[in-house]
């Protein structure tokens, strides 16, 4: 019998059964919407996951100077301050790297009227709002004219800005840092703590050039701070950095780098590998309500095949091979499951539209996930006929003749 | 003529629990091509049992079965399918039609098995009910059909196959004396076709129909009638 007459030798069958085909088919429908949906809504919802990493400076690194061997990265003696400007300036021209800021960082005390506060004073350029994804709330940051002429200008973090002014408007106010005069510009957002604990409100921000001509009297930076287009270039901008570091500080091939690149790249890892669990689990726990909905079916083929005993027996009377009513309950059976599998691929589409709608969620409703849900209907229409096909296949003619 | 069935000392022992039931003791026929046979015999004698193993349903513990010279012991189950198929038109008691297919899907069913395409099914399915009056009729369901009539749509898929074999279970069982007397007519002209026919029947008057007849009883072939041509369609003697 060719696959064709098997078809529609079967499709006619499951017409005859309208009801009962349709709530058989309803497992696998809302097995497969399931599955859509969560692979979606977590698809999503580590799309958001990923943003927020970007905006809060998962897309960048840090290079420090000095050795991160032996005596160990924390270890700061008999560092080196081997990072300039300049190397900043080289850096920048690199094809990953979107923006770069040289950094330095002192503690100095804060003065305005007859308050004062003993404050992280960092040096920066103003690509550093950029690569942490952190901006003046009030006020503006300052520019690259203010960079090259070292002005006296300054931007309070939250908790600085508060211990100053209280509820006053810091803009335009003149602070004193250490014995020289500042003038404010702007305020940062609050960021808060970090997870240690540190209060991360707690600075002032100058520009770099500013911290080491007219407090540190230093021309080298501390560090610099980088970003690139998206996390997944950290690796090949980590390599692209210390080629040139190497070259720039002249570097032979047998020694050691005198300074480090340091990426949050383990914690994107960690955050990545979560979310990819968390869709694995949502996904098995909707890949359940497909078993039970395979289950369904084999339930109802089994009552089929025992209803329709007369008619396989005539069939295998007037010449049917066993292979031959196999294959017509098998069909019977994968017909069902696909067809609930297509409903269920447009519910499940419409599905995270809905959810996306209610929780502001972007779902990706991925071709993957699709294919996925559908082969596996598939899949558990072939496991799930196997066994009531192969029973009606295996009955004896004479008896299924003789059924009532 | 040559010989189409020959049986030889058959033999079928079912396993019912504990006990063995010997349906069949010893069985030896030769049936040649062309020949009408009557099979007779009370409830139990194994007159079933002996249709279902010339009808390839079922296979002897022993004893030998030619079909057109061949053993059938030897051949697998795909095989006897095969046979089944186009060697052999059933006809039953209570007409084995599809109950939710019509008249023509009944028909082609034979066909379907046989790898015919779905053109040429319909064609020779729609032949075959015209052959046996039932132009008009190809839509209808088995419950729209009178008994009759359904069991005319079972002939018609008993030979849709051109089978040398037709084998009738008791064919006029659930039918009245004038549609079973239409229903032998029918069988007649097949017969004369060049047909093989072996029925099963309890009616005396069905079975005169038969230049054979063969009488069952506990397994065993008790007696054969040879009729000639003239005593035809006189009653057979009771057993």
């Amino acid at each position: 019998m060719n696959p064709l007459v098997a078809f529609r030798v079967s499709y006619r069958a499951l017409r005859r059964n309208k009801v009962r085909s349709i709530l058989t088919t309803l497992g696998i429908i809302i097995g497969v919407a399931a599955v859509i949906t969560m692979v979606s809504l977590t698809q999503g919802a580590k799309k958001i996951i990923e943003e927020q990493l970007t905006s809060l400076g998962g897309n960048s690194l840090i290079i420090n100077s000095g050795s991160r061997s032996r005596s160990g990265v924390g270890n700061s003696i008999g560092k080196k301050n081997t990072l300039s400007p300049d190397d900043a300036e080289a850096i920048r021209k690199l094809s990953t790297i979107t923006h770069v800021s040289p950094i330095l960082d002192t503690t100095e005390q804060v003065v305005w009227g007859n308050r004062d506060w003993f404050t992280a004073l960092v040096g920066v350029s103003p690509d550093f709002v950029f690569i942490n994804g952190w901006f003046p709330e009030r006020g503006s940051f300052f520019h690259n004219e203010d960079v090259k002429n070292a002005e006296l200008a300054c931007v309070l973090g939250k908790t600085v800005a508060s211990k100053l002014f209280g509820y006053q408007n810091p803009l335009g106010k003149t602070i004193r840092i250490g014995n020289i005069s500042f003038k404010v510009i702007g305020v940062m957002s609050s960021i808060g703590q970090t997870p240690s604990g540190k209060d991360q409100d707690d600075i002032v921000l100058i520009p770099y050039t500013t911290l080491q001509k007219r407090i540190l009297g230093v021309n080298h930076v501390d560090n610099i701070s980088v970003s690139v287009r998206t996390s997944k270039d950290i690796p090949f901008a980590e390599a692209q950095i210390t080629q040139l570091l190497r070259e720039r500080h002249r570097i032979r091939p047998n020694m050691e780098d005198d300074f480090y690149v340091k990426t949050q790249l383990n914690i994107i890892e960690r955050i990545f590998t979560i979310s990819k669990i968390m869709t694995i689990l949502l996904g098995s726990i909707a890949s359940i309500s497909l078993i039970v909905g395979g289950i369904g079916i084999m339930n109802i083929m089994l009552v089929s095949v025992t209803e329709r005993t007369r008619e396989i027996g005539i069939r295998m009377a007037v010449g049917a091979k066993e292979r031959d009513i196999l294959i017509q309950f098998l069909i019977e059976a994968v017909v069902l499951s696909l067809t609930g599998g297509l409903i269920g691929i447009v519910l499940g589409i419409v599905g995270s539209k809905i959810s996306s709608f209610f929780t502001h969620w972007p779902t990706l409703v991925s071709f993957g996930s699709i294919l996925l849900a559908f082969s596996f209907a598939a899949i558990v229409g072939i496991f799930f006929g196997l066994y009531p096909a192969s029973k009606a296949s295996k009955l004896d003619p004479i008896e299924a003749l003789r059924y009532e | 003529m040559e010989d189409i069935i020959v049986v030889e000392n058959l033999h079928k022992v079912y396993k019912m629990g504990d006990v063995d039931v010997h349906a069949l003791r010893g069985i030896t026929l030769t049936i040649k091509k062309g020949e009408f046979i009557s099979v007779m015999g009370p409830s139990g004698s194994g007159k079933s049992t002996f249709m279902n193993i010339l009808g390839c349903l079922d296979k002897p513990t022993s004893g030998r079965y030619l079909l057109e010279g061949n053993d059938i012991s030897s051949l697998d189950k795909d095989e006897l399918a095969n046979i089944r198929n186009k060697k052999i038109g059933f006809v039953f008691q209570n007409f084995n039609l599809l109950s939710r297919s019509t008249a023509i899907e009944n028909v082609e069913l034979p066909l379907i098995y046989n790898g015919i395409s779905s053109d040429k099914r319909s064609k020779h399915a729609k032949e075959a009910l015209f052959m046996l009056g039932l132009d008009g009729r190809e839509k209808h369901y088995p419950t729209q059909l009178s008994g009759g009539e359904q069991q005319r749509v079972a002939i018609a898929r008993a030979i849709i196959n051109k089978p040398s074999i037709i084998l009738a279970d008791e064919p006029t069982g659930n039918l009245d004396s004038n549609t079973s007397i239409e229903l032998m007519e029918i069988f007649k002209r097949l017969n004369k076709d060049g047909k093989t026919i072996i029925m099963i029947t309890h009616e005396t008057d069905i079975a005169a129909y038969a230049e054979r007849v063969v009488m069952f009883r506990d397994g065993k072939v008790m007696k054969e009638e040879l009729r000639s041509k003239e005593k035809l369609h006189e009653p057979v003697s009771r057993v």
